[in-house]
Protein backbone atom coordinates (compact mmCIF):
# COMPACT_ATOMS: atom_id res chain seq x y z
CA UNK A 1 0.00 0.00 0.00
CA UNK A 2 1.08 3.61 -0.32
CA UNK A 3 1.27 5.67 2.77
CA UNK A 4 -0.81 8.76 2.47
CA UNK A 5 0.69 12.09 3.29
CA UNK A 6 0.33 15.58 1.97
CA UNK A 7 3.44 17.59 1.57
CA UNK A 8 3.78 21.17 0.49
CA UNK A 9 4.27 20.10 -3.09
CA UNK A 10 1.86 17.32 -3.83
CA UNK A 11 3.52 14.38 -5.45
CA UNK A 12 0.88 12.45 -7.31
CA UNK A 13 2.00 8.92 -7.55
CA UNK A 14 -0.05 5.84 -8.09
CA UNK A 15 -2.88 5.50 -5.67
CA UNK A 16 -1.80 8.57 -3.77
CA UNK A 17 -3.60 10.51 -6.49
CA UNK A 18 -6.74 8.58 -5.85
CA UNK A 19 -6.95 8.64 -2.09
CA UNK A 20 -10.05 10.67 -1.33
CA UNK A 21 -8.24 13.24 0.71
CA UNK A 22 -10.05 16.26 2.00
CA UNK A 23 -10.91 17.97 -1.25
CA UNK A 24 -9.89 21.50 -0.30
CA UNK A 25 -6.41 20.32 0.68
CA UNK A 26 -5.50 19.09 -2.79
CA UNK A 27 -3.56 21.58 -4.81
CA UNK A 28 -3.14 23.98 -1.92
CA UNK A 29 0.35 25.18 -1.16
CA UNK A 30 0.18 24.77 2.62
CA UNK A 31 -0.20 21.51 4.60
CA UNK A 32 -3.72 20.71 5.73
CA UNK A 33 -3.61 18.33 8.69
CA UNK A 34 -5.57 15.16 7.94
CA UNK A 35 -8.53 14.41 10.13
CA UNK A 36 -9.74 10.97 11.18
CA UNK A 37 -12.22 9.54 8.69
CA UNK A 38 -14.42 6.89 10.24
CA UNK A 39 -15.32 5.32 6.90
CA UNK A 40 -11.70 4.84 5.97
CA UNK A 41 -10.91 3.61 9.45
CA UNK A 42 -13.74 1.08 9.44
CA UNK A 43 -12.57 -0.35 6.15
CA UNK A 44 -8.95 -0.52 7.28
CA UNK A 45 -9.91 -2.28 10.50
CA UNK A 46 -11.72 -4.83 8.34
CA UNK A 47 -8.90 -5.14 5.83
CA UNK A 48 -6.45 -5.88 8.60
CA UNK A 49 -8.59 -8.76 9.78
CA UNK A 50 -8.93 -10.07 6.21
CA UNK A 51 -5.19 -10.07 5.60
CA UNK A 52 -4.43 -11.82 8.88
CA UNK A 53 -7.05 -14.37 7.87
CA UNK A 54 -5.05 -14.93 4.67
CA UNK A 55 -2.20 -16.31 6.76
CA UNK A 56 -4.21 -17.92 9.55
CA UNK A 57 -5.60 -20.16 8.30
CA UNK A 58 -5.70 -19.40 4.56
CA UNK A 59 -2.07 -19.89 3.62
CA UNK A 60 -1.59 -22.43 6.42
CA UNK A 61 -4.29 -24.70 4.99
CA UNK A 62 -3.26 -24.07 1.39
CA UNK A 63 0.20 -25.36 2.17
CA UNK A 64 -0.82 -27.99 4.74
CA UNK A 65 -2.96 -29.87 2.25
CA UNK A 66 -0.12 -30.05 -0.26
CA UNK A 67 2.45 -31.76 1.95
CA UNK A 68 2.46 -35.39 2.99
CA UNK A 69 0.36 -36.25 6.04
CA UNK A 70 3.43 -36.86 8.20
CA UNK A 71 4.34 -33.17 7.78
CA UNK A 72 0.95 -31.51 8.04
CA UNK A 73 1.49 -30.12 11.53
CA UNK A 74 4.94 -28.80 10.74
CA UNK A 75 3.53 -26.47 8.11
CA UNK A 76 0.73 -25.25 10.37
CA UNK A 77 3.25 -24.78 13.15
CA UNK A 78 5.54 -22.72 10.93
CA UNK A 79 2.71 -20.40 9.88
CA UNK A 80 1.50 -19.95 13.43
CA UNK A 81 4.98 -19.42 14.82
CA UNK A 82 5.91 -16.92 12.11
CA UNK A 83 2.75 -14.95 12.86
CA UNK A 84 3.65 -14.69 16.53
CA UNK A 85 7.35 -14.03 15.98
CA UNK A 86 6.93 -11.30 13.38
CA UNK A 87 4.28 -9.59 15.48
CA UNK A 88 6.66 -9.19 18.37
CA UNK A 89 9.60 -8.14 16.20
CA UNK A 90 7.39 -5.66 14.35
CA UNK A 91 6.41 -4.08 17.62
CA UNK A 92 9.98 -3.87 18.87
CA UNK A 93 11.72 -2.53 15.77
CA UNK A 94 10.13 -3.69 12.53
CA UNK A 95 7.51 -0.97 12.14
CA UNK A 96 10.13 1.64 12.80
CA UNK A 97 12.62 0.20 10.32
CA UNK A 98 9.90 0.04 7.70
CA UNK A 99 8.04 3.30 8.15
CA UNK A 100 10.07 5.74 10.20
CA UNK A 101 10.81 8.69 7.91
CA UNK A 102 13.57 10.42 9.88
CA UNK A 103 16.31 11.62 7.59
CA UNK A 104 14.46 10.92 4.39
CA UNK A 105 14.83 13.58 1.71
CA UNK A 106 12.81 13.59 -1.47
CA UNK A 107 15.03 12.74 -4.40
CA UNK A 108 18.14 12.11 -2.32
CA UNK A 109 19.69 8.70 -1.77
CA UNK A 110 21.05 8.27 1.71
CA UNK A 111 21.07 5.57 4.37
CA UNK A 112 17.42 6.26 5.12
CA UNK A 113 16.47 5.62 1.53
CA UNK A 114 17.00 1.97 2.38
CA UNK A 115 15.77 1.61 5.93
CA UNK A 116 14.03 3.68 8.59
CA UNK A 117 15.41 4.83 11.89
CA UNK A 118 14.45 3.73 15.38
CA UNK A 119 12.17 6.68 16.02
CA UNK A 120 9.15 4.41 16.29
CA UNK A 121 10.78 1.49 18.08
CA UNK A 122 8.44 -0.22 20.55
CA UNK A 123 5.71 1.71 18.69
CA UNK A 124 6.53 4.64 20.91
CA UNK A 125 4.41 7.69 20.37
CA UNK A 126 1.44 5.79 19.03
CA UNK A 127 -1.57 6.67 21.11
CA UNK A 128 -5.32 6.84 20.68
CA UNK A 129 -5.12 10.01 18.63
CA UNK A 130 -2.09 9.24 16.46
CA UNK A 131 -2.97 9.33 12.80
CA UNK A 132 -1.51 8.01 9.59
CA UNK A 133 -3.35 10.01 7.00
CA UNK A 134 -7.02 9.72 7.89
CA UNK A 135 -6.82 6.50 9.89
CA UNK A 136 -5.38 5.80 13.33
CA UNK A 137 -1.71 4.91 13.25
CA UNK A 138 -2.54 1.88 15.38
CA UNK A 139 -4.66 0.55 12.55
CA UNK A 140 -2.05 1.37 9.91
CA UNK A 141 0.66 -0.34 11.94
CA UNK A 142 -1.44 -3.46 12.43
CA UNK A 143 -2.48 -3.53 8.79
CA UNK A 144 1.13 -3.35 7.68
CA UNK A 145 2.01 -5.99 10.26
CA UNK A 146 -0.27 -8.48 8.54
CA UNK A 147 1.77 -7.97 5.35
CA UNK A 148 4.98 -8.44 7.32
CA UNK A 149 3.58 -11.71 8.62
CA UNK A 150 2.44 -13.27 5.38
CA UNK A 151 5.60 -12.50 3.43
CA UNK A 152 7.97 -14.74 5.42
CA UNK A 153 5.14 -17.25 5.86
CA UNK A 154 5.03 -17.62 2.09
CA UNK A 155 8.65 -18.75 2.05
CA UNK A 156 7.98 -21.84 4.19
CA UNK A 157 6.44 -23.47 1.15
CA UNK A 158 9.80 -23.64 -0.57
CA UNK A 159 11.60 -25.56 2.16
CA UNK A 160 8.65 -27.58 3.42
CA UNK A 161 9.22 -31.07 4.76
CA UNK A 162 12.95 -30.71 5.45
CA UNK A 163 13.80 -27.58 7.45
CA UNK A 164 14.62 -27.58 11.12
CA UNK A 165 12.18 -25.56 13.21
CA UNK A 166 14.86 -23.62 15.10
CA UNK A 167 16.59 -22.79 11.82
CA UNK A 168 13.31 -21.64 10.31
CA UNK A 169 12.60 -19.29 13.23
CA UNK A 170 16.09 -17.86 13.14
CA UNK A 171 16.21 -17.49 9.36
CA UNK A 172 12.79 -15.90 9.00
CA UNK A 173 13.41 -13.61 11.98
CA UNK A 174 16.64 -12.39 10.39
CA UNK A 175 15.07 -12.25 6.94
CA UNK A 176 12.25 -10.10 8.25
CA UNK A 177 14.75 -7.82 9.98
CA UNK A 178 17.20 -7.29 7.13
CA UNK A 179 15.24 -7.95 3.93
CA UNK A 180 11.53 -7.35 4.50
CA UNK A 181 11.70 -4.11 6.49
CA UNK A 182 14.15 -2.63 3.99
CA UNK A 183 12.01 -3.60 1.00
CA UNK A 184 8.94 -2.10 2.64
CA UNK A 185 10.84 1.06 3.39
CA UNK A 186 12.31 1.44 -0.07
CA UNK A 187 8.99 0.98 -1.85
CA UNK A 188 6.38 2.40 0.51
CA UNK A 189 7.75 4.78 3.12
CA UNK A 190 7.39 7.87 0.97
CA UNK A 191 9.57 10.55 -0.52
CA UNK A 192 13.22 9.72 -0.09
CA UNK A 193 12.59 5.99 -0.30
CA UNK A 194 14.79 4.45 -2.98
CA UNK A 195 12.18 2.79 -5.15
CA UNK A 196 9.48 5.29 -4.21
CA UNK A 197 11.67 8.01 -5.70
CA UNK A 198 12.33 5.91 -8.80
CA UNK A 199 8.59 5.91 -9.33
CA UNK A 200 8.03 2.17 -9.01
CA UNK A 201 4.30 1.43 -8.96
CA UNK A 202 3.63 -1.28 -6.40
CA UNK A 203 0.22 -0.82 -4.88
CA UNK A 204 -0.07 -3.77 -2.52
CA UNK A 205 3.21 -5.64 -2.64
CA UNK A 206 4.24 -7.23 -5.93
CA UNK A 207 7.87 -6.51 -5.17
CA UNK A 208 7.75 -6.16 -1.37
CA UNK A 209 5.81 -9.35 -0.78
CA UNK A 210 5.68 -11.68 -3.74
CA UNK A 211 8.87 -11.32 -5.73
CA UNK A 212 10.65 -10.90 -2.40
CA UNK A 213 9.30 -14.13 -0.91
CA UNK A 214 9.38 -16.00 -4.19
CA UNK A 215 13.04 -15.42 -4.88
CA UNK A 216 13.95 -16.05 -1.25
CA UNK A 217 12.07 -19.31 -1.55
CA UNK A 218 14.03 -20.36 -4.60
CA UNK A 219 17.31 -19.56 -2.88
CA UNK A 220 16.21 -21.53 0.18
CA UNK A 221 15.17 -24.51 -1.94
CA UNK A 222 18.56 -24.49 -3.63
CA UNK A 223 20.57 -24.04 -0.43
CA UNK A 224 18.67 -26.70 1.50
CA UNK A 225 18.67 -29.12 -1.37
CA UNK A 226 16.04 -31.53 -2.60
CA UNK A 227 13.88 -33.64 -0.37
CA UNK A 228 14.95 -37.24 0.01
CA UNK A 229 13.60 -39.19 -2.92
CA UNK A 230 12.74 -36.14 -5.02
CA UNK A 231 11.84 -36.27 -7.87
CA UNK A 232 11.48 -40.02 -8.37
CA UNK A 233 9.44 -40.85 -5.26
CA UNK A 234 5.81 -39.82 -5.57
CA UNK A 235 4.92 -37.17 -2.98
CA UNK A 236 1.31 -36.36 -3.73
CA UNK A 237 -0.60 -33.82 -1.63
CA UNK A 238 -2.20 -35.62 1.28
CA UNK A 239 -5.39 -33.54 1.44
CA UNK A 240 -6.29 -31.31 -1.49
CA UNK A 241 -9.58 -30.49 0.17
CA UNK A 242 -7.59 -28.46 2.74
CA UNK A 243 -5.64 -26.83 -0.07
CA UNK A 244 -8.79 -25.69 -1.85
CA UNK A 245 -10.26 -24.40 1.41
CA UNK A 246 -7.05 -22.47 1.98
CA UNK A 247 -6.99 -21.08 -1.56
CA UNK A 248 -10.59 -19.93 -1.14
CA UNK A 249 -9.67 -18.10 2.04
CA UNK A 250 -6.77 -16.48 0.24
CA UNK A 251 -9.06 -15.28 -2.56
CA UNK A 252 -11.54 -13.71 -0.15
CA UNK A 253 -8.90 -12.32 2.20
CA UNK A 254 -6.98 -10.76 -0.68
CA UNK A 255 -9.64 -8.09 -1.00
CA UNK A 256 -8.25 -6.80 2.26
CA UNK A 257 -4.74 -7.06 0.85
CA UNK A 258 -5.39 -5.12 -2.37
CA UNK A 259 -8.43 -2.96 -1.67
CA UNK A 260 -7.08 -2.27 1.81
CA UNK A 261 -3.92 -0.90 0.26
CA UNK A 262 -5.96 2.10 -0.82
CA UNK A 263 -5.97 3.06 2.87
CA UNK A 264 -9.35 4.53 2.19
CA UNK A 265 -12.93 3.49 1.52
CA UNK A 266 -13.73 4.92 -1.86
CA UNK A 267 -13.16 4.66 -5.57
CA UNK A 268 -9.60 3.42 -5.33
CA UNK A 269 -10.54 0.59 -3.00
CA UNK A 270 -13.52 -0.22 -5.16
CA UNK A 271 -11.48 -0.43 -8.34
CA UNK A 272 -8.82 -2.46 -6.55
CA UNK A 273 -11.47 -4.93 -5.49
CA UNK A 274 -12.93 -5.16 -8.98
CA UNK A 275 -9.63 -5.71 -10.76
CA UNK A 276 -8.57 -8.24 -8.13
CA UNK A 277 -11.65 -10.36 -8.81
CA UNK A 278 -11.26 -10.14 -12.58
CA UNK A 279 -7.56 -11.01 -12.65
CA UNK A 280 -7.99 -13.93 -10.28
CA UNK A 281 -10.81 -15.44 -12.28
CA UNK A 282 -8.90 -14.99 -15.55
CA UNK A 283 -5.81 -16.62 -14.12
CA UNK A 284 -7.76 -19.54 -12.64
CA UNK A 285 -9.32 -20.24 -16.02
CA UNK A 286 -6.02 -19.74 -17.83
CA UNK A 287 -4.20 -22.27 -15.67
CA UNK A 288 -7.12 -24.67 -15.84
CA UNK A 289 -7.32 -24.52 -19.64
CA UNK A 290 -3.54 -24.67 -20.03
CA UNK A 291 -3.50 -27.85 -18.02
CA UNK A 292 -6.52 -29.25 -19.84
CA UNK A 293 -4.82 -28.72 -23.17
CA UNK A 294 -1.39 -29.98 -22.18
CA UNK A 295 -2.31 -32.88 -19.89
CA UNK A 296 -5.79 -33.79 -21.03
CA UNK A 297 -7.68 -33.05 -17.82
CA UNK A 298 -8.30 -29.94 -15.70
CA UNK A 299 -7.35 -30.36 -12.05
CA UNK A 300 -8.51 -28.79 -8.81
CA UNK A 301 -4.95 -28.13 -7.69
CA UNK A 302 -4.47 -26.38 -11.00
CA UNK A 303 -7.47 -24.11 -10.80
CA UNK A 304 -6.67 -23.22 -7.19
CA UNK A 305 -3.05 -22.50 -8.08
CA UNK A 306 -4.14 -20.43 -11.04
CA UNK A 307 -6.35 -18.32 -8.82
CA UNK A 308 -3.46 -17.68 -6.44
CA UNK A 309 -1.21 -16.78 -9.37
CA UNK A 310 -3.76 -14.21 -10.51
CA UNK A 311 -4.04 -12.77 -7.04
CA UNK A 312 -0.28 -12.42 -6.90
CA UNK A 313 0.01 -10.78 -10.29
CA UNK A 314 -2.73 -8.21 -9.74
CA UNK A 315 -1.24 -7.20 -6.37
CA UNK A 316 1.18 -4.54 -7.63
CA UNK A 317 -1.30 -3.44 -10.30
CA UNK A 318 -4.43 -3.20 -8.19
CA UNK A 319 -4.26 0.54 -7.67
CA UNK A 320 -3.54 1.63 -11.19
CA UNK A 321 -5.00 -0.73 -13.76
CA UNK A 322 -8.56 -1.03 -14.96
CA UNK A 323 -10.71 -4.06 -15.69
CA UNK A 324 -9.24 -4.65 -19.14
CA UNK A 325 -5.72 -4.61 -17.76
CA UNK A 326 -6.81 -7.00 -15.01
CA UNK A 327 -8.09 -9.46 -17.58
CA UNK A 328 -4.81 -9.36 -19.46
CA UNK A 329 -2.65 -9.58 -16.36
CA UNK A 330 -4.68 -12.46 -14.97
CA UNK A 331 -4.52 -14.42 -18.18
CA UNK A 332 -0.78 -13.87 -18.55
CA UNK A 333 -0.11 -14.90 -14.96
CA UNK A 334 -2.23 -18.01 -15.26
CA UNK A 335 -0.38 -19.28 -18.28
CA UNK A 336 3.14 -18.24 -17.26
CA UNK A 337 2.86 -19.48 -13.68
CA UNK A 338 1.47 -22.77 -14.97
CA UNK A 339 4.54 -23.15 -17.15
CA UNK A 340 6.87 -22.11 -14.34
CA UNK A 341 5.40 -24.52 -11.80
CA UNK A 342 5.09 -27.49 -14.12
CA UNK A 343 7.79 -27.18 -16.77
CA UNK A 344 10.48 -24.84 -15.48
CA UNK A 345 10.80 -26.56 -12.14
CA UNK A 346 11.21 -30.00 -13.60
CA UNK A 347 13.53 -28.76 -16.29
CA UNK A 348 15.96 -27.22 -13.81
CA UNK A 349 15.39 -29.82 -11.17
CA UNK A 350 15.12 -27.62 -8.08
CA UNK A 351 12.81 -28.77 -5.29
CA UNK A 352 10.70 -25.72 -4.54
CA UNK A 353 8.23 -27.96 -2.72
CA UNK A 354 5.12 -25.83 -2.98
CA UNK A 355 6.07 -23.65 -5.96
CA UNK A 356 6.72 -20.45 -4.08
CA UNK A 357 9.00 -19.26 -6.88
CA UNK A 358 6.79 -20.45 -9.70
CA UNK A 359 3.70 -18.72 -8.37
CA UNK A 360 4.87 -15.79 -6.27
CA UNK A 361 8.08 -14.74 -7.97
CA UNK A 362 6.95 -15.32 -11.55
CA UNK A 363 3.44 -14.01 -10.85
CA UNK A 364 4.86 -11.00 -9.07
CA UNK A 365 7.26 -10.23 -11.92
CA UNK A 366 4.52 -10.57 -14.53
CA UNK A 367 2.26 -8.28 -12.55
CA UNK A 368 4.94 -5.75 -11.69
CA UNK A 369 6.07 -5.32 -15.29
CA UNK A 370 2.58 -5.29 -16.76
CA UNK A 371 1.59 -2.64 -14.23
CA UNK A 372 3.82 -0.33 -16.20
CA UNK A 373 1.74 -1.08 -19.28
CA UNK A 374 -1.83 -1.25 -18.08
CA UNK A 375 -1.68 1.64 -15.62
CA UNK A 376 -1.97 3.99 -18.56
CA UNK A 377 -5.41 5.40 -19.34
CA UNK A 378 -4.99 4.50 -23.00
CA UNK A 379 -5.19 0.85 -21.92
CA UNK A 380 -7.93 1.35 -19.40
CA UNK A 381 -5.76 2.29 -16.46
CA UNK A 382 -6.76 4.72 -13.75
CA UNK A 383 -3.35 6.22 -13.14
CA UNK A 384 -2.24 9.72 -14.05
CA UNK A 385 1.17 9.32 -15.69
CA UNK A 386 1.89 13.02 -16.03
CA UNK A 387 4.78 13.29 -18.48
CA UNK A 388 5.93 9.68 -18.10
CA UNK A 389 5.77 7.48 -21.18
CA UNK A 390 4.86 3.82 -21.11
CA UNK A 391 8.36 2.82 -22.12
CA UNK A 392 9.80 4.82 -19.27
CA UNK A 393 7.40 3.40 -16.72
CA UNK A 394 7.94 -0.17 -17.85
CA UNK A 395 11.67 0.37 -17.46
CA UNK A 396 11.09 1.77 -13.96
CA UNK A 397 9.08 -1.33 -13.11
CA UNK A 398 11.79 -3.58 -14.50
CA UNK A 399 14.39 -1.72 -12.45
CA UNK A 400 12.31 -2.34 -9.36
CA UNK A 401 12.02 -6.01 -10.17
CA UNK A 402 15.74 -6.40 -10.84
CA UNK A 403 16.70 -4.60 -7.67
CA UNK A 404 14.34 -6.77 -5.64
CA UNK A 405 15.61 -9.98 -7.19
CA UNK A 406 19.24 -9.14 -6.50
CA UNK A 407 18.64 -7.67 -3.06
CA UNK A 408 16.61 -10.57 -1.78
CA UNK A 409 18.54 -13.21 -3.68
CA UNK A 410 21.88 -12.23 -2.25
CA UNK A 411 20.52 -11.31 1.17
CA UNK A 412 18.60 -14.54 1.59
CA UNK A 413 21.63 -16.57 0.55
CA UNK A 414 23.85 -14.87 3.11
CA UNK A 415 21.31 -15.30 5.90
CA UNK A 416 20.74 -18.95 5.06
CA UNK A 417 24.44 -19.68 5.15
CA UNK A 418 24.73 -17.85 8.47
CA UNK A 419 21.88 -19.83 10.02
CA UNK A 420 23.35 -23.04 8.64
CA UNK A 421 26.60 -22.26 10.44
CA UNK A 422 24.81 -21.38 13.67
CA UNK A 423 22.25 -24.17 14.03
CA UNK A 424 22.14 -26.20 10.82
CA UNK A 425 19.33 -25.81 8.31
CA UNK A 426 18.19 -29.27 7.45
CA UNK A 427 16.77 -32.13 9.52
CA UNK A 428 18.56 -35.45 9.58
CA UNK A 429 17.74 -38.06 6.98
CA UNK A 430 16.00 -40.25 9.57
CA UNK A 431 13.87 -37.36 10.79
CA UNK A 432 12.93 -36.48 7.24
CA UNK A 433 11.74 -40.04 6.63
CA UNK A 434 9.89 -40.23 9.96
CA UNK A 435 8.18 -36.94 9.24
CA UNK A 436 8.61 -33.55 10.87
CA UNK A 437 5.44 -33.79 12.96
CA UNK A 438 6.82 -36.65 15.02
CA UNK A 439 10.49 -35.80 14.67
CA UNK A 440 10.31 -32.12 15.59
CA UNK A 441 7.08 -31.84 17.54
CA UNK A 442 6.31 -35.31 19.00
CA UNK A 443 2.85 -34.97 17.54
CA UNK A 444 0.73 -36.77 15.00
CA UNK A 445 -1.61 -34.78 12.82
CA UNK A 446 -4.22 -37.48 12.48
CA UNK A 447 -4.98 -39.96 15.23
CA UNK A 448 -7.71 -41.77 13.35
CA UNK B 1 -12.80 -75.75 10.39
CA UNK B 2 -11.40 -73.52 7.72
CA UNK B 3 -10.47 -69.83 7.61
CA UNK B 4 -11.60 -68.43 4.27
CA UNK B 5 -9.91 -65.18 3.23
CA UNK B 6 -11.42 -63.30 0.30
CA UNK B 7 -9.79 -60.23 -1.28
CA UNK B 8 -12.54 -58.47 -3.22
CA UNK B 9 -13.38 -55.15 -4.79
CA UNK B 10 -14.76 -52.86 -2.07
CA UNK B 11 -18.14 -52.24 -3.67
CA UNK B 12 -18.87 -56.00 -3.60
CA UNK B 13 -18.86 -56.18 0.19
CA UNK B 14 -22.58 -55.68 0.79
CA UNK B 15 -23.56 -58.29 -1.81
CA UNK B 16 -21.07 -60.73 -0.36
CA UNK B 17 -22.38 -60.21 3.16
CA UNK B 18 -25.96 -60.92 2.12
CA UNK B 19 -25.03 -63.94 0.02
CA UNK B 20 -23.05 -65.74 2.71
CA UNK B 21 -25.69 -64.89 5.32
CA UNK B 22 -28.11 -67.09 3.34
CA UNK B 23 -25.74 -69.99 3.75
CA UNK B 24 -25.56 -69.42 7.51
CA UNK B 25 -22.38 -67.37 7.79
CA UNK B 26 -23.24 -64.50 10.12
CA UNK B 27 -19.87 -63.30 11.30
CA UNK B 28 -16.88 -61.96 9.45
CA UNK B 29 -13.87 -59.69 9.83
CA UNK B 30 -13.46 -56.94 7.27
CA UNK B 31 -10.29 -54.95 6.61
CA UNK B 32 -9.42 -52.29 4.08
CA UNK B 33 -6.29 -53.32 2.22
CA UNK B 34 -4.33 -52.53 -0.92
CA UNK B 35 -3.65 -55.03 -3.60
CA UNK B 36 -1.67 -55.31 -6.75
CA UNK B 37 -1.76 -58.01 -9.32
CA UNK B 38 -2.39 -58.26 -12.99
CA UNK B 39 -4.74 -55.32 -13.09
CA UNK B 40 -3.51 -51.90 -14.10
CA UNK B 41 -3.29 -49.10 -11.60
CA UNK B 42 -3.95 -45.48 -12.46
CA UNK B 43 -2.03 -42.26 -13.02
CA UNK B 44 -2.17 -39.27 -10.70
CA UNK B 45 -0.90 -35.83 -11.63
CA UNK B 46 -0.16 -32.86 -9.37
CA UNK B 47 1.21 -29.66 -10.90
CA UNK B 48 2.71 -31.48 -13.81
CA UNK B 49 4.38 -34.25 -11.82
CA UNK B 50 2.67 -37.52 -12.63
CA UNK B 51 3.18 -40.96 -11.17
CA UNK B 52 1.61 -44.40 -11.49
CA UNK B 53 -0.29 -45.82 -8.58
CA UNK B 54 -0.29 -49.63 -8.85
CA UNK B 55 -1.72 -50.42 -5.44
CA UNK B 56 -5.51 -50.49 -5.61
CA UNK B 57 -7.95 -50.35 -2.71
CA UNK B 58 -9.46 -53.74 -1.90
CA UNK B 59 -11.49 -55.28 0.92
CA UNK B 60 -10.35 -58.37 2.81
CA UNK B 61 -13.10 -60.53 4.27
CA UNK B 62 -12.26 -63.36 6.67
CA UNK B 63 -14.80 -65.94 7.70
CA UNK B 64 -14.32 -69.06 9.85
CA UNK B 65 -16.56 -71.89 8.65
CA UNK B 66 -17.22 -75.56 9.32
CA UNK B 67 -15.80 -77.98 6.79
CA UNK B 68 -19.27 -79.02 5.67
CA UNK B 69 -20.07 -75.69 4.01
CA UNK B 70 -16.62 -74.65 2.81
CA UNK B 71 -17.18 -75.40 -0.85
CA UNK B 72 -20.57 -73.74 -0.81
CA UNK B 73 -19.15 -70.60 0.72
CA UNK B 74 -16.25 -70.43 -1.71
CA UNK B 75 -18.60 -70.76 -4.66
CA UNK B 76 -20.97 -68.14 -3.27
CA UNK B 77 -18.16 -65.66 -2.67
CA UNK B 78 -16.63 -66.25 -6.07
CA UNK B 79 -19.92 -65.80 -7.91
CA UNK B 80 -20.99 -62.66 -6.10
CA UNK B 81 -17.61 -60.96 -6.26
CA UNK B 82 -16.92 -61.61 -9.93
CA UNK B 83 -17.26 -58.75 -12.41
CA UNK B 84 -15.38 -60.39 -15.25
CA UNK B 85 -12.79 -57.58 -15.35
CA UNK B 86 -9.25 -57.84 -14.03
CA UNK B 87 -8.78 -57.09 -10.33
CA UNK B 88 -11.72 -59.20 -9.10
CA UNK B 89 -9.51 -60.70 -6.39
CA UNK B 90 -8.71 -64.02 -4.77
CA UNK B 91 -10.08 -66.52 -2.25
CA UNK B 92 -7.69 -68.40 0.06
CA UNK B 93 -8.53 -71.26 2.39
CA UNK B 94 -6.43 -72.17 5.40
CA UNK B 95 -6.92 -74.88 7.99
CA UNK B 96 -8.17 -73.41 11.24
CA UNK B 97 -6.67 -75.19 14.26
CA UNK B 98 -8.99 -73.75 16.88
CA UNK B 99 -11.68 -71.16 17.44
CA UNK B 100 -13.11 -69.64 20.66
CA UNK B 101 -16.15 -67.41 21.25
CA UNK B 102 -14.85 -64.94 23.78
CA UNK B 103 -18.14 -64.11 25.50
CA UNK B 104 -19.14 -67.66 26.28
CA UNK B 105 -15.94 -69.62 26.04
CA UNK B 106 -17.43 -72.01 23.46
CA UNK B 107 -14.87 -73.73 21.28
CA UNK B 108 -14.77 -75.53 17.97
CA UNK B 109 -17.83 -75.72 15.76
CA UNK B 110 -20.04 -73.84 18.25
CA UNK B 111 -17.65 -70.93 18.08
CA UNK B 112 -17.83 -70.29 14.32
Amino acid sequence: MIRSGIRGETVLRGALALIPMLAPALGHAQDAAPVLDTGNTAWMLTSTVLVLFMTLPGLALFYAGMVRSKNVLSVLMQCFAVTALITVLWMIYGYSMAFDTTGMVDGEVNFHSFVGGMGKAFLSGIGLDSLTGTIPESVFATFQLTFAIITPALIVGAFAERMRFSAMLLFLGLWFTFIYTAMTHMVWSGDGGLMWDWGVLDFAGGTVVHINAGVAGLVAALVLGKRKGYPTTPMPPHNLALTVIGASMLWVGWFGFNAGSAVSAGGSAGMAMLVTQIATAAAALAWMFSEWVSHGKPSVLGIASGAVAGLVAITPASGTVGPAGALAIGFAAGVLCFLAATRLKRKFGYDDSLDVFGVHAIGGIVGAVLTGVFAFPSLGGVWDPGETTMGTQVWIQVKGVLFTVVFTGVGSFVLLKLVDMLVGLRVSSEDETLGLDLALHDERGYNL
Amino acid sequence: MKLITAIIKPFKLDDLRQTVAHIGVQGMTVTEVFGLGRQLGHVERYRGASHRVDLNPRTRVEVAVEDTIVDEVIEAITNVARTGRSGDGKVFVARLAAAVRIRTGETGAEAV
